[in-house]
């Protein structure tokens, strides 16, 4: 790491490049707005100044909830994620207005639809996010919910195939419905399971890591310390066989098993891990319909009429678009199904063009990179291994949203972070960013008096 | 634990440069294809949501859009129906066919000739707008070309040049059918509108003018006599052989004369042989000079080439290849395997009222910006040099002599000198022949030259040229020289 994190008197704490960060991500969300307006309409939306002052107070809010409860924290990531979350609402609301057909009462009542109900939710999001800065002063009070978080987050996992309460959509049975609201527990259990596997890593690497059988050349683990990692692989099997969530279960396993690498620094896990993935991969092939489909929709898209229609309205979609995009509200990413939730990415790499799409992957790879930083400067286990846990989490899920939208890898559903519509995704994501924030907050905050933390203590820690 | 979390970062990053490739090769290199793939309905909707430039024909639009309610923006409009739908063809949702496929990239305003424009469109938010394209067809002669074929009844074609440019004035091909239902929003009934054309036994889609080949018949014998006269061994007042009955060596089988008689008593002029197209001459002619030379002959006139664009589909007109004595005498006069498009057969007319040079034709005049700012002009184009001025004069005379003494009285007009050629091409057995009729006029200096085809004699009992075709020629010549004036 850099010399900056070794002498952390002299970082400063670059609120106001954050400040200035925020509102150049305001000026994104304004203008795209006010270009859908502009195209589909020839004139600017009404509602343009309340729109974006609502925003303007959200993220500002955000913004000074950060510089009074964590400020040192890492200056990119809330303006990244802000622009992101702008940026996903005026796609939205573009293919809102899509939706109700382009008719004259689409101009009068804006916003509506489902961008209304996306700002509502970001709303709750960042509401979130200030509670996680407020009330969780330190990031290490976590650990202690180590198995608290592992129970809840088997039930989160667990809720949607309670009868009654799970409801099935689009052959996936992950979300519940109860008192008029639907969420996806999955969304929640991601960054409960994290804190479960952080805390349990941080206790249980050194066991995972020394014992070990030499086997053709590679240090396998006992048998007894499979144990986690064959329940947690069972457990995104399960999630597979009764959920027929194919993205959530990748997640999960492959989170985990990337921790464990990272915990106990041995290799051989990656190659157990893969070797799992591979059986498991195989045996879901063979055993699941809703596996094959995926995997030969993918290979031969326009061989399939019916399960392919989405893959290939989506490419599309993206060919239309090109290398500079039709332009917000002038294209049709509306003939995608699902443009506002699994698609999205689509509908902006349509509109946007490869311009769009490249720029918002960067700011992807932008808080990913900040988030693992974060890790790698933490000067807890903990610490490094819940933000290498939430910022994996956050990576693959873009890698396999825009791999399976662009036919890289075979689809698997999952939401867009912060893009695609969705309130359980996006409030989580939110609280992602918060605790995020807060590693990265106390990494790089200045090391306490001298009288109570040597330098060579601080050096110590910071060792690998 | 940092040196583990730096290699995974690593393969994160290596995973984000894996979908960044991915995205390049998709939007760029593979979006071609997926843009062009059949069932893509993105594209289409994109080409009527925004305003397709007009098809003009001496500044009225024969294809225009208008601005609709619904998905599809604007609706593709021809007003005049089934006058220009051989020209214009048809923009449906499933295909564009003739000008509308040729001369898309300006119609629909793709073309790099109007990149600047669309920048700017581009940048002020306006919507794409397409280019006008501007034909070069006399709307007088156009309809005098479809009342005349309309009047005979059946199936033909006209086609009108300008001999000195090689504009097309006319081109017309009977049945026609009207290509708004073609153009209409509703997938259905346009696969119905297609179906009820494309069963249609008189095929109307199919434009006979420069499309389709036929049997040129007589008409051939001017390329016959061009050859004849380029030989240097015939002179119009020269005399040919005339018999009645001409026996084509290595066969029983003859060459007869249309009346089975002596051409002029057996010792004709060449003008006397064309003014009563005697089939004897002709095939003598052709034995003497030999299949090589009328092969030659012909491709000097276009038939055999391929590159002859016009912008709508042509067939390519054929003088056979290794051809025996009686087939070459046969080919002489425009029999056996010769074939032309009625085209092909107006280019022969035109050529030699042009003093022998054959003109490129072209049927688009202007391309011009939306805001009617000219991108591009067509310049008359040389295409060959088909006989001396000499000779075409001479063929001309002989021409006149055809309109004026001989078969195509018909086409005569008070006060204009016509030149003319009739044909009566024997399509087989059992089956009523091809009336050809090829013209131009004013004989002293050409201002049109016009090739009219009815086929099968279009059922009537008297079937030959003078009879059924000329007055169609006729008709359109006079649209042009009474529209010139």
């Amino acid at each position: 790491m850099s010399a900056t994190t070794l002498t952390p008197q002299a970082t400063p704490s670059r609120r106001g490049a954050e400040l200035l960060l925020l509102v150049l991500g305001g000026v994104v969300f304004m203008g795209a707005y006010a270009a859908v307006g502009l195209s589909m309409y020839g004139e600017l939306p009404a509602n343009l100044s309340t729109y974006g002052a609502f925003l303007a107070v959200l993220l500002l809010g955000a913004h000074l909830v950060v510089r009074r409860f964590a400020p040192y924290a890492d200056p990119v990531l809330l303006p990244a994620v802000g622009m992101l979350n702008g940026l996903g609402l005026a796609l939205i609301h573009r293919l809102d207005l899509a939706d109700v057909d382009r008719t004259e009462q689409a101009r009068g009542a804006l916003p509506s639809g489902d961008a209304l109900s996306q700002l509502t939710w970001m709303a709750v999001g960042v509401v979130l996010f200030a509670l996680v800065l407020i009330f969780v002063r330190d990031h290490r009070v976590l650990q202690r919910y180590t198995y608290t978080a592992m129970v809840v987050g088997i039930g989160l996992l667990l809720l949607p195939l309670v009868p009654g309460l799970g409801v099935e959509i689009r052959g996936a049975r992950i979300w519940i419905r109860a008192l008029g609201f639907s969420f996806q527990p999955g969304e929640l259990a991601k960054l409960v399971l994290m804190v479960f596997f952080a805390g349990y890593l941080v206790v249980k690497r050194d066991v995972l890591a020394l014992a070990s059988r030499r086997v053709l050349g590679i240090d396998l683990p006992r048998g007894r310390d499979l144990g986690p990692l064959i329940v947690v692989f069972g457990a995104s099997l399960a999630i597979l066989v009764f959920e027929k969530d194919l993205g959530t279960s990748v997640l999960f396993f492959g989170s985990f098993v990337m921790l464990l690498y990272v915990a106990t620094q041995r290799r051989s896990w990656l190659l157990l891990g893969a070797l799992l993935v591979l059986v498991g991969g195989w045996a879901a092939y063979e055993a699941f319909g809703h596996v094959q489909i995926r995997v030969n929709t993918w290979l031969h898209p326009f061989d399939y009429e019916d399960s392919g229609y989405q893959l290939q309205q989506a490419m599309f979609g993206l060919a239309a678009g090109g290398i500079l995009g039709t332009g917000l509200g002038q294209g049709r990413p509306d003939l995608v199904p699902v443009a506002k939730s699994d698609f999205i990415v689509a509908a902006l790499g349509e509109e946007l063009g490869l311009t769009g799409l490249m720029a918002v992957l960067l700011l992807y790879g932008i808080v990913v990179e900040r988030g693992l930083r974060t890790a790698i400067a933490s000067r807890d286990a903990f610490g490094k291994l819940l933000a290498a846990g939430l910022s994996f989490i956050l990576a693959i899920q873009v890698f396999v949203v825009v791999g399976g939208v662009t036919r890289l890898i075979p689809l698997t559903g999952l939401t867009t972070p912060f893009l695609s519509y969705g309130g359980s995704s996006l409030v989580v994501n939110w609280a992602i960013i918060a605790l995020l924030l807060r590693m990265s907050d106390a990494a790089r905050r200045p090391a306490p008096p001298p009288s109570r933390a040597t330098p060579t203590a601080a050096q110590a820690v910071a060792r690998p | 634990m940092n040196r583990p979390l730096r290699r995974m970062s690593a393969a994160l990053m290596v995973l984000f440069a894996l979908l960044l490739l991915n995205a390049n090769w998709l939007q760029t290199v593979q979006a071609g294809s997926l843009n062009q793939r059949p069932g893509n309905a993105r594209v289409l909707l994109q080409q009527y949501s925004n305003e397709r430039g007009p098809i003009l024909v001496a500044g009225d639009s024969i294809a225009r859009s208008v601005e609709t309610k619904g998905e599809f923006k604007y609706l593709r409009e021809y007003p005049d129906k089934a006058l220009y739908a051989q020209l214009t063809g048809y923009f449906s949702l499933f295909d564009k066919t003739g000008l509308e496929r040729s001369e898309n990239s300006v119609l629909a305003g793709t073309d790099d000739r109007l990149f600047i424009r669309r920048a700017i469109d581009l940048l002020t938010g306006k919507d794409r707008q397409g280019g006008a394209v501007q034909l070069t067809v006399d709307p007088a002669a156009q309809r005098a070309a479809t009342k005349g074929l309309r009047d005979v009844g059946g199936k033909g074609a006209v086609v009108a040049l300008d001999p000195r440019t090689g504009a097309i004035l006319a081109m017309q091909s009977a049945p026609s059918y009207d290509p708004n239902p073609l153009a209409a929003h509703s997938s259905r009934a346009v696969q119905e509108a297609y179906d009820t054309l494309n069963e249609d036994p008189d095929k109307p889609l199919r434009n006979r003018a420069a499309a389709e080949i036929y049997p040129p018949g007589s008409t051939f014998k001017l390329v016959t006599a061009a050859a004849a006269l380029s030989s240097g061994r015939y002179t119009a007042d020269g005399v040919v052989p005339g018999q009645a009955v001409l026996d084509l060596p290595q066969t029983t089988a003859d060459l007869r004369n249309e009346n089975r008689r002596a051409c002029a008593d057996g010792t004709p002029t060449l003008t006397e042989a064309l003014r009563y197209s005697c089939n004897t001459s002709f095939g003598a002619i052709g034995l003497d000079l030999g299949d090589d030379a009328l092969r030659e002959q012909a491709g000097k006139f276009g038939f055999g080439r391929d590159d002859i664009e016009v912008g709508i589909p042509s067939a390519t007109s054929r003088f056979p290849a290794e051809l025996n004595a009686p087939q070459t005498a046969q080919s002489a006069i425009g029999q056996y395997d010769v074939a032309a498009t009625p085209l092909q057969m107006a280019m022969v007319a035109a050529a030699i009222a042009n003093g022998g040079k054959v003109m490129q034709p072209y049927l688009v005049d202007r391309l011009l910006a939306p805001d009617l700012s000219q991108l591009d002009r067509a310049e008359p184009e040389e295409l060959d040099t088909a006989v001396t001025p000499q000779v075409a004069t001479a063929l001309t005379s002989m021409m006149v002599d055809v309109v004026e003494n001989g078969t195509g009285r018909n086409a005569q007009i008070d006060g204009v000198s016509v030149a003319g050629k009739t044909g009566t091409a024997q399509v087989g057995e059992g089956r009523d022949p091809h009336a050809w009729f090829v013209s131009f006029a004013p004989a002293e200096d050409p201002e049109v030259a016009v090739a009219v085809l009815v086929e099968n004699g279009a059922g009537n009992t008297e079937i030959s040229g003078g009879q059924l075709a000329a007055p169609i020629a006729r008709s359109v010549m006079q649209a042009v020289l009474g529209s010139a004036s």
